[in-house]
């Protein structure tokens, strides 16, 4: 193989060095850091995340809304916002682990929220959708020179928001709105109630809730981000980061020299890349198996193939 | 200069969003026209208004297939130009046009329009409600790279320009493509782009998928044609730092 982890000009592991943003952090709280300082420093002006109902109910003119009124909005539910200082960064930080569909904010950040130079995070497809928008820019004029930083997530899968309310609610027996924080590592879907009970369920069972397009995805590491960041590969609290393109080189460089990061070499951590590089194998040799098997799908007949 | 390449642009049924597009390149306009491209004729931009031979026609527009002038122009148009690129929704699509009865002033026969597709054979599409300048700017610099470009410059136009090649395999667009070609397919991940890319605001994201409010979609193609699931060529998005780059440079 050899291209599973994509490009990348460096790799290390790395933890923010603000308390603040640990609290409220996934795992070494590299995408709110990294924002933080790129907010601080005029590289982005403003950047699309995942935030929720709470977020929504602080600060309203940040999200975009689909049809759902304030009260259908469930816990957990992703909704994609503009931050542009860090309390609004915090309150929306950690991961949902369902769709947060970030690029529809895209272009509105241009316009009605008035952004020269956007911030965006999201899974591989999504930063396949961000490259495609710069690439063929079919309906985002005048977008594709204002992002300014986009920064990829590991992503192995994700979920349907009721698919995450089924794995809690019907497989770990807790009500969305006791949990705490959700997390997949160690081969295993963890629930973290408010109370501080765990539940954990084995991947076995959350296989079929998958969102079946992102089984012919072939990115784990998204390739396609500036920077890329994931708790694979990396202890505890602390997470892996590619840095990939140009402008992640010098984002990267700025904040290691301001302080924003502690970072240790990827190959004195463990487990390290080799982990990293077995998990994106996994998911590449899967999901081309999927591929292949579409092209036989029925008798004499197919399914689309998007990279053709 | 004898290394340009020619270009016309023929404006059947279309609004002229297409050209002010075009247009809005500002500067990367002049610099393509100074370097790159000989206008040989164009209705707005031009003197010479009238089809000739040239290496690139752009098609603004759908045509009317009750007015035989407009028929005979894009016949023309065809005939006389080595690449033909339908320019925007109503040339690739139909777009708003697919809603005309007829009945309009001061010819109010002129009832039926057709995507170019539908009546010439059609090389490169795009898509969109206007299409966008940098759009229409990657597109020309890629054309001028396949004309006269080194060996390795025309690999990349050539895969740079395939799968807008292989968008004229349709000429029906709607929001119901994310539905068929996507969702049905079992492909889309909810990203959003079709919602950010639709000109009429008529998609919404609901749990993470596409909503399409089918009255409000004017059958542009956008939506479709963004979607990272629609097409994507890894080889050629994989390279975005590079070929981003020498576009700009070809443009400075």
């Amino acid at each position: 193989m050899g291209a599973e982890l994509g490009k990348y000009k460096s790799c290390v592991s790395a933890r923010s060095t603000d308390k603040e943003i640990l609290k409220h952090a996934q795992d070494g709280g590299i995408v709110s850091s990294l924002f933080a300082y790129a907010l601080d420093e005029g590289i982005i002006d403003g950047a699309i995340v995942a935030a929720n109902k709470e977020f929504y109910a602080k600060y309203p003119s940040k999200c975009i809304q689909d049809s759902s009124n304030f009260d259908m909005i469930e816990p957990w539910r992703p909704i994609p916002a503009i931050v542009n200082t860090k309390a609004e960064l915090l309150a929306a930080a950690g991961t949902k682990y369902n769709i947060s569909p970030n690029i529809a904010l895209l272009k509105e950040a241009t316009r009605s929220f008035g952004l020269d130079k956007i911030g965006i995070v999201g899974t591989p497809c999504q930063m396949q959708a961000v490259r495609k928008a710069q690439l063929y820019p079919i309906g985002f004029r005048d977008v594709g020179a204002s992002i300014a930083l986009a920064v990829g997530i590991f992503c192995m899968e994700n979920f349907p928001y009721q698919s995450i309310l089924q794995l809690v609610e019907d497989h770990a027996a807790m009500k969305m709105e006791s949990v705490k924080k959700m997390e997949i590592g160690k081969g295993k879907f963890w629930v973290y109630g408010k109370r501080g009970q765990v539940v954990q369920l084995p991947l076995k069972v959350t296989h079929k809730y998958e969102q079946p397009g992102c089984h012919v995805c072939m990115d784990y590491v998204a390739n396609l981000g500036d920077i890329s960041t994931g708790s694979v590969g990396s202890p505890d609290g602390w997470s892996t980061v590619f840095v990939r393109s140009k402008i992640g080189d010098a984002v990267w460089a700025k904040a290691i020299a301001s302080g924003v990061f502690e970072t240790q070499p990827i190959e004195k951590v463990k487990p390290g890349l080799e982990l990293v590089t077995k998990l994106a194998n996994e998911k590449i040799t899967k999901n081309k198996n999927t591929l292949e098997a579409r092209k036989t799908f029925g008798v004499g007949k197919a399914l689309r193939n998007p990279y053709l | 200069m004898a290394d340009k390449i020619t270009l016309g642009y023929t404006h059947l049924s279309g609004c002229t969003g297409c050209t002010v597009a075009l247009a809005d390149n500002y500067a990367g306009l002049l610099t393509l026209l100074d370097r790159y491209v000989d206008l040989k004729y164009m209705p707005t931009l031009a003197d010479a208004r009238h089809v000739q031979k040239v290496d690139v026609s752009l098609v603004e527009g759908s045509v009317c297939i009750n007015d035989k002038l407009a028929v005979e122009e894009l016949k023309e148009t065809r005939e006389k130009s080595a690449v033909v690129v339908a320019l925007g929704g109503c040339a690739c699509y139909g777009n708003i046009t697919r809603f005309s009865r007829g009945g309009q002033q001061n010819q109010p026969a002129h009832e039926a329009f057709l995507p170019i597709g539908d009546v010439i054979k059609v090389d490169v599409f795009i898509p969109g409600c206007a299409p966008t300048p940098q759009m229409i700017r990657n597109v020309a610099v890629m054309a001028y790279l396949l004309l006269k470009g080194t060996k390795e410059q025309k690999d990349l136009a050539t895969a740079y320009l395939t799968p807008l090649m292989k968008l004229t395999e349709n000429t029906s667009a709607c929001f119901c493509e994310l539905m068929t070609n996507v969702i049905n397919q079992g492909l889309c991940m909810g990203c959003g782009s079709c919602a950010a890319a639709c000109p009429v605001n008529a998609i919404t994201m609901e749990y993470g998928k596409p909503q399409g409010e089918r009255d409000l979609c004017i059958k542009c193609g956008a939506c479709y044609a963004q979607c990272p699931r629609g097409f994507f060529n890894t080889d050629v998005i994989s390279e975005y730092e590079a070929i981003n780059e020498a576009i700009m440079a070809a443009l400075q």
